[in-house]
């Protein structure tokens, strides 16, 4: 693996050769400077932590919130977190697109022969979000110990599903960030609203929005199924007036509704950005 | 003195100013402020409902005071660990600040109360509003909670920006602080009550935030305003963020200085 030169003298590289160059060269680059890494992994260990401490402070003071127990809300927490720390390793710097566009950097990406949004996703993925994803998975495994599911081909299967699925669904979502950007420039802030807002909705119990919150965050931004149907459906409950819990098994069809909406948005954002010659 | 007041008067004019140039920035950040707000809203009044209609002295109509101030305040307090300083003592722009003669922590305060005032217009006032139309709130009728309130909330926004001063600082020594700020800002974000009113806490827990300045960045200003405390009770919770302030101050100048002193700049 680390002799990409040797193999390249004796065969052509392969079409993901340049991808896999570029990841290497940033996972090396990102633990290089030793204390800096360290200290990275550790505000990112604190993030999970401290997103986690919000829910264990609400739970301090009540014993049910809509409808999920603490148990519940550990599974709920789990899934939810996992899927936004792994979307966010891979696609979260995408809505930087503003910090390239002023430094004039972007202009790089669109001379190489390869896919502007596949050379952005490789360009800088953050190893520092693996400890959040660490506080999740800890989260998660505890609430798949400690609450009653029924296992079998079934419950494993859903949550292979929503897993993968969660994480298209975050990491697109930073993708319509990202396009959305070329258009906002300075407006930017307002896309935090559907990534990390859609990031902290999906980690709650949807039976407590107001209707509007429910069908947007369940059906426009669909982030309840990256984590609350699921949790439904492995503890077998019901689910609120417009969010039945069968719905877990259309997880996929919400990640390629997001995939869609990334896919025109990034297209147009791409054709309307005008290089300002830097 | 007289002049140095008239230097800093016009930075803070300059901070307000500069701020407002960034229209559509506000209302982007207060559209993300307000749906953040719905989010919060929907989970402490669930929460409540839990509770029996009443927690930890909040009510509904209390705690969404409580939560849409809280949204409109972030403007004000920026709860990021990053500041323009840090960018500074790294680029070593920094040396020209040493050379002027106003002083470093003062100058940078001044440019960012104006900041912060001018934040009010565009994310503070209209987030209140927003919460007060659509899920309703409560706030006090009389003029006092207001006026002792103003003076709490520009405590705050100098105790904010001292903490942020203070630590970009630490770039002297670190020449990354990207690790140090997010810490900070997690810290920061978690203890202030921005997600969880610190009335909420564990006794442990509270025991620790009251230990740090944060909870007067943001609950104090919060409780003031709100009317949550009053009287002798919200003249101490102003005298703890005077004292917070003068603390900051002094780290924070002591660390200007040991940083002037392992500064080397190249050339010109």
């Amino acid at each position: 693996m680390a002799d990409l030169d040797t193999r390249s003298e004796v065969r052509p590289p392969g079409p993901l050769a340049p991808y896999l160059a570029v990841i290497r060269s940033r996972l090396r680059a990102q633990r290089s400077y030793r204390t800096s890494f360290v200290l990275d992994l550790l505000g990112s260990f604190f993030v999970g932590l401290t997103e986690f401490g919000e829910v264990a402070v609400i739970f301090h003071n009540v014993t049910i919130l809509g409808g999920l127990d603490f148990h519940a809300i550990l599974l709920l927490f789990g899934l939810s977190n996992l899927a936004f720390s792994l979307g966010d390793m891979i696609f979260g710097h995408i809505d930087q697109i503003p910090t390239y566009v002023r430094a004039g950097t972007l202009e790089a990406f669109y001379l190489r022969p390869q896919p502007i949004l596949a050379q952005l996703m490789v360009s800088d993925i953050q190893l520092r979000r693996l400890t959040r994803a660490g506080v999740a998975l800890v989260a998660l495994v505890a609430g798949l110990v400690l609450n009653d599911i029924h296992w079998g081909a079934a419950a494993i299967g859903l949550l292979a599903l929503s897993l993968v699925s969660g994480v298209a669904i975050f990491g697109g979502l930073f993708v319509w960030a990202g396009a959305l950007q070329f258009r906002l420039i300075n407006g930017a802030e307002v896309t935090n609203s559907f990534t990390y807002g859609g990031s902290y909705a999906s980690a709650q119990p949807a039976s407590v929005f107001p209707t509007a919150l429910k069908l947007t965050f369940g059906y426009l931004v669909p982030v309840v199924f990256t984590a609350y149907l699921p949790t439904l459906r492995l503890l077998g409950l019901p689910g609120p007036a417009g969010l039945p819990s069968w719905l877990a098994w259309f997880t996929p069809v919400a990640a390629v509704w997001v995939w869609v909406v990334a896919l025109v948005l990034w297209r147009d954002g791409t054709r309307h950005y005008q290089s300002g010659g830097g | 003195m007289r002049r140095n007041l008239r230097t800093l008067g016009l930075l803070v004019r300059a901070g307000f100013r500069r701020e407002s140039t960034y229209t559509l920035a506000m209302l982007a950040g207060l559209f993300t402020n307000v749906v953040f707000g719905f989010i919060r809203s929907a989970i402490l009044f669930a929460a409540i409902d839990s509770a029996g209609g009443q927690l930890a002295g909040y009510t509904k109509d209390t705690i969404s005071a409580y939560v849409w101030l809280s949204q409109g305040l972030i403007g004000a307090v920026m709860l990021t660990g990053a500041a323009e300083i840090g960018q500074r003592v790294r680029t070593g722009d920094i040396a020209v600040d040493f050379i002027r003669p106003v002083d470093v922590q003062a100058a940078h305060l001044a440019t960012d109360l104006g900041r912060a005032a001018y934040t009010l217009i565009p994310r503070g006032v209209p987030s209140v509003l927003v919460g007060a139309l659509t899920v309703g709130l409560v706030m006090p009728t009389a003029a006092l909670p207001y006026l002792l309130g103003a003076v709490s909330l520009v405590l705050a926004v100098t105790l904010s920006f001292l903490c942020r001063y203070a630590v970009n600082l630490t770039g002297f020594w670190l020449i990354e602080t990207r690790g140090v700020t997010t810490l900070y800002a997690v810290t920061y974000g978690f203890l202030s009550g921005l997600f969880v009113p610190v009335h909420l806490f564990p006794s442990w827990l509270a025991t620790v935030a009251a230990a740090t300045p944060f909870p007067s960045i943001l609950q104090s200003p919060i409780d003031v305003i709100s009317g949550r405390v009053v009287g002798a009770d919200a003249l101490r919770v102003v005298a703890v963020q005077v004292a917070w302030v003068a603390g900051a101050v002094l780290i924070g100048q002591a660390l200007t200085l040991a940083g002037r002193r392992k500064l080397e700049v190249q050339g010109g």
